[in-house]
């Protein structure tokens, strides 16, 4: 067989004027699709900001809700309720996931570790309204009653899982010389790790909480048939307890002018707490990782 | 990264007695009771939700899902209308979004400036992070408004001799709840299909253009389908997330329990009744139907988000044959 | 053990008839070419002529700026960010910045320091810069790529399994389907970046073999870090260090005697 050069004809004029039409139609394209989905982001928070900040006064973080037509109530009760509820969920979630994170990434084994860690995933995976389930179904239940504890616990789930991972991550990334040099020195495990490891890797720990906290705070469908809602003060954890996103839902959902904008402003208020949080994650993040380098 | 523990102690090098005194085996018993606290929290989880949604089981057996009322009146209940629901604006959503969302990936990866890729990644995670129930309050007050008076007119003018497009502009609808949730979706799109196609290696998109392909024929042929395994990932994990997504469609799906062939008529998904009515469900068929409900997504939801967890790990393993 | 009808060695691959008609104008021309990456400078003014149908090496420690210098010759270095080049470079005579740079790159072909094929299959890697071009009839592509792999001498070992997935072959084998790749646009100029560096020396014979066998159809330029390599493949040598060309001239000459005392440095193995 011969392998003599292959006899190709020349490349026709038309495909060549046709390729470079399609490529920039196409190149312009994705410009287009980064433009919409980027001004996605940039409308939500322009008319929230718009509406919110002309809602928002004093009297929200003050005053409790007021029937329609009265003017001048707030969310006050909302947003104790909310911070009630977010706290227990964090003191519940934040050492269960933590702990677990440790164990897979320190002392687990492959079987069991990748069943803690498959289950996890899991759990982090299921719809937030089937999290309110489970909860209803533990708590409200036996309780007989809505509460701030069932809304506790309910968005304890779903920080467990998301602590875990970001713990789990953080610490594997440890390197291995740190972790040598305290047994060297006559360390035990747990107190190498108490000591030496978890230290190394807290931005990154530290930076799943937040993150954690922050997506919990948003969370309403966990909080609708656990803590419901109130439009007063609840006393203790097992009344029925208001929370701002449940407060934005319900009164999104009405038909009074007032009410509109009393969500506008807890819809401001709420959205400024999740980005503050997830910026500050990030900033942590970035600042520990250099730390740590040095 | 390692998958199993980072073992800093050899095998055997100290003596049980020397661990316990140690205080490592209490330290490694300590975690370990938290770790299966997780599973069995999980496994809890799937035991509430199959003893909860026994009565409406037994009831209707495997017909619930095939069946079409929703009457709490009878104590007939069927979950074709809201499976139907959840699934026809879970994967509308991902029409919308998956061309968008990979078309923004390829241009952040690809074609802009390092800078403004970071920039614009940075801003399109932060939406990532918006409450759903925010999007809900804009979706009520701006988009709803904005079907009912523009998209849907100009869709039923246009093409409202299609069974699809028929019917009123209500403005809420299933075509509405659609966009929200495509809204919603973007960022999952465009971060995990970014990532995907950065770790392509230069040399893919150089063997390409080195054989005079154009810079969109040198992406669309060699980069994007050596990134396929983890875009396609990202879809599904999308559609995990859209499918389970309550809030921002209860709002503006119009909570209608009835099939339409219209997407501008109203229609309701299985979070959104269970979020509407399980408070207010009166007796145990009515209750437990709604838990089965809970069950059915739960099952859904776990499916996909194992298919894209694998798929994008499938990516990130070196060396894998493609 | 050579399965390519072909020449063997320099001397039998140049044809008296070629030899005169080097003395012509040169295929390949590079004059004054400047090259910076931002504010550093990774090239001072390299000036040489590449010879239709020869084999020319360019060899020199890392560093030295001899691959950025083969990456300008078919301007893949445009797709970096804050490259650039002054100086011209003359394909036929023609300055090619000023070409269309797909119809260029479809001219100067390039294989690259890692095997890289797409993840396609083994005859659908071939034909991807046949049907991009369009260069030949939808019928005509089954023997376009046949013919290409016949070139490479690749396709007694993959003609049963031409769909199969491109990373199925071996290291050697995969950077032959490259070869094979870049042969089927029939290149003018083929430049190849350290081919071999990945390779076993079974597969670095199989290719330095192939690439003395299609010499006569094309201009050959090949960076290497190995001089055993250069003195075996190539007509003509070049060596670069820290960004200039310190001297060019047939590859005998600069192996047995070198004109530069970097060259001889270089060579007998005193520094790089």
């Amino acid at each position: 067989m011969s392998t003599a050069a292959v006899a190709l004809r020349r490349p026709p004029v038309h495909l060549r004027h046709r390729r470079r039409v399609v490529n920039s139609v196409m190149l312009t394209l994705t410009l287009l699709c980064t433009i919409i989905t980027v001004s996605a982001l940039f409308l939500i928070l322009g008319y929230l900001v718009w509406n919110g900040s002309r809602s928002l006064d004093w009297n929200f973080f003050t005053k409790l809700p007021l029937s329609p037509g009265e003017t001048g109530g707030g969310m006050a009760n909302a947003i104790v309720g909310s911070a009630k509820m977010v706290m227990l969920a964090a003191v519940i979630g934040v050492p269960i996931g933590f702990m677990a994170g440790v164990y897979t990434s320190e002392f687990g084994g492959a079987t069991m570790g990748f069943l803690v860690r498959y289950t996890a995933d899991l759990l982090n995976g299921v719809p937030s309204i089937v999290i309110g389930i489970f909860a209803w179904t533990l708590v409200v239940v036996p309780m007989k009653t809505f509460s701030a504890v069932a809304g506790g616990v309910a968005l304890s789930l779903m920080v467990i899982p998301i602590t875990m991972r970001s713990t789990e991550q953080f610490l594997q990334q440890v390197p291995l010389s740190l972790r040598e040099g305290a047994l060297a020195l006559g360390a035990s495990k747990w107190r190498t790790i108490a000591t030496v490891v978890v230290p190394a890797a807290r931005a990154g720990i530290l930076t799943g909480i937040i993150l954690g906290v922050a997506r919990i705070t948003g969370e309403t469908a966990p909080l609708l048939f656990t803590a419901l809602n109130n439009q007063f003060w609840s006393n203790g954890w097992n009344q029925p307890t208001a929370s701002l996103p449940v407060m934005i839902y319900y009164r999104a959902l009405s038909p009074y002018e007032d009410f509109h904008r009393q969500a506008w402003a807890a819809g401001l208020v709420l959205l400024t707490l999740v980005l503050i949080a997830n910026i500050a994650a990030r900033m942590i993040l970035s600042r520990g990782a250099v730390a740590s380098r040095g | 990264m390692a998958t199993t523990a980072v073992n800093s102690a050899s095998p055997g090098a100290r003596s049980l007695l020397q661990r316990i005194r140690a205080g490592d085996e209490i330290a490694w018993l300590i975690t370990l009771i938290f770790a299966a606290a997780i599973i069995g929290v999980t496994v809890l989880l799937v035991m509430e939700l199959w003893i909860h949604s026994d009565p409406a089981r037994s009831k209707f057996g495997f017909e619930f899902l095939k069946r079409s009322v929703w009457d709490p009146v009878t104590d007939e209940f069927g979950a074709m209308p809201f499976i139907y629901g959840t699934v026809v604006t879970s994967m509308l959503a991902l029409l919308i979004a998956v061309p968008l969302g990979v078309g923004a990936a390829i241009f952040l990866s690809e074609l802009a400036p390092p800078r403004v890729s970071n920039v614009f990644t940075f801003l399109v995670e932060l939406l990532a992070a918006v409450p759903s129930v925010i999007f809900g309050l804009l979706a009520i007050f701006a988009l709803v408004p904005l079907m009912r008076s523009y998209v849907q007119p100009f869709l039923i003018h246009t093409l409202g001799w299609l069974p699809l497009f028929k019917g009123p502009a209500y403005g809420v609808g299933v075509l509405t709840a659609s966009v929200v949730l495509a809204i919603m979706i973007f960022p999952y799109i465009i971060s995990i299909s970014r990532e995907a196609l950065i770790q392509v290696p230069r040399e893919q998109r150089e063997a390409a253009l080195a054989l005079g392909a154009t810079r969109w024929e040198a992406t669309w042929d060699a980069v994007v389908p050596f990134a396929r395994l983890g875009i396609m990932g990202s879809v599904f994990l999308s559609l995990a997330r859209a499918l389970g997504e309550t809030m921002a469609v209860t709002m503006v799906i119009g909570n209608e329990p009835r099939i339409h062939a219209s997407l501008l008529a109203p229609g309701y998904s299985i979070a959104a009744v269970i979020a509407n009515e399980f408070r207010e469900a009166t007796g145990d068929t009515y209750l437990s139907a709604l838990v089965e409900l809970g069950l059915v997504l739960f099952v859904i939801t776990i499916i996909l988000n194992g298919m894209g967890r694998l798929l994008i790990v499938a990516t990130t393993k070196p060396g894998t044959a493609r | 053990m050579s399965t390519i009808p072909g020449p063997r060695t320099r001397e039998e691959a140049v044809a008296p008839e070629e030899r005169r008609a080097n003395a012509v104008a040169p295929k390949l021309r590079a004059l004054n070419v400047d090259f910076f990456y931002n504010k550093f400078q990774a090239l001072h003014k390299i000036s040489l002529d590449f010879p239709e149908h020869q084999i020319t090496a360019l060899i020199g420690p890392s560093g030295c700026g001899k691959s950025t210098f083969l990456r300008t010759l078919n301007r893949i270095n445009d797709t970096i960010r804050g490259a650039r080049m002054t100086g011209e470079v003359l394909l036929d005579g023609e300055n090619i910045t000023q070409a269309d740079v797909t119809d260029l790159r479809r001219r100067v072909g390039m294989v690259f320091q890692r095997p890289n094929p797409f993840p396609k299959s083994i005859f659908d890697n071939i034909a991807y810069g046949v049907r991009i071009n369009g260069l030949a009839r939808r019928s005509e592509i089954a023997d376009v790529v046949e013919r290409s792999l016949r070139r490479a001498a690749l396709w007694d070992e993959v003609k049963d399994k031409l769909q199969r997935s491109a990373y199925a072959l071996s290291g050697g084998q995969q950077q032959r389907l490259c070869i094979a790749r870049a042969l089927a646009v029939d290149p003018e100029v083929l430049l190849l970046d350290e081919p071999c560096s990945a390779l076993d020396p079974i597969a670095t014979g199989k290719i330095e073999e192939l690439l003395l066998s299609i010499r006569d159809q094309t201009t050959l330029i090949i960076v290497t870090h190995n001089m055993q390599q250069a003195a075996r493949v190539a007509d003509l040598t070049g060596f670069f260090l820290l960004g200039r060309l310190i001297e060019f001239n047939k590859t005998d000459v600069i192996f047995k005697t070198p004109a530069k005392k970097e060259t001889e440095d270089y060579i007998t193995g005193r520094f790089g």
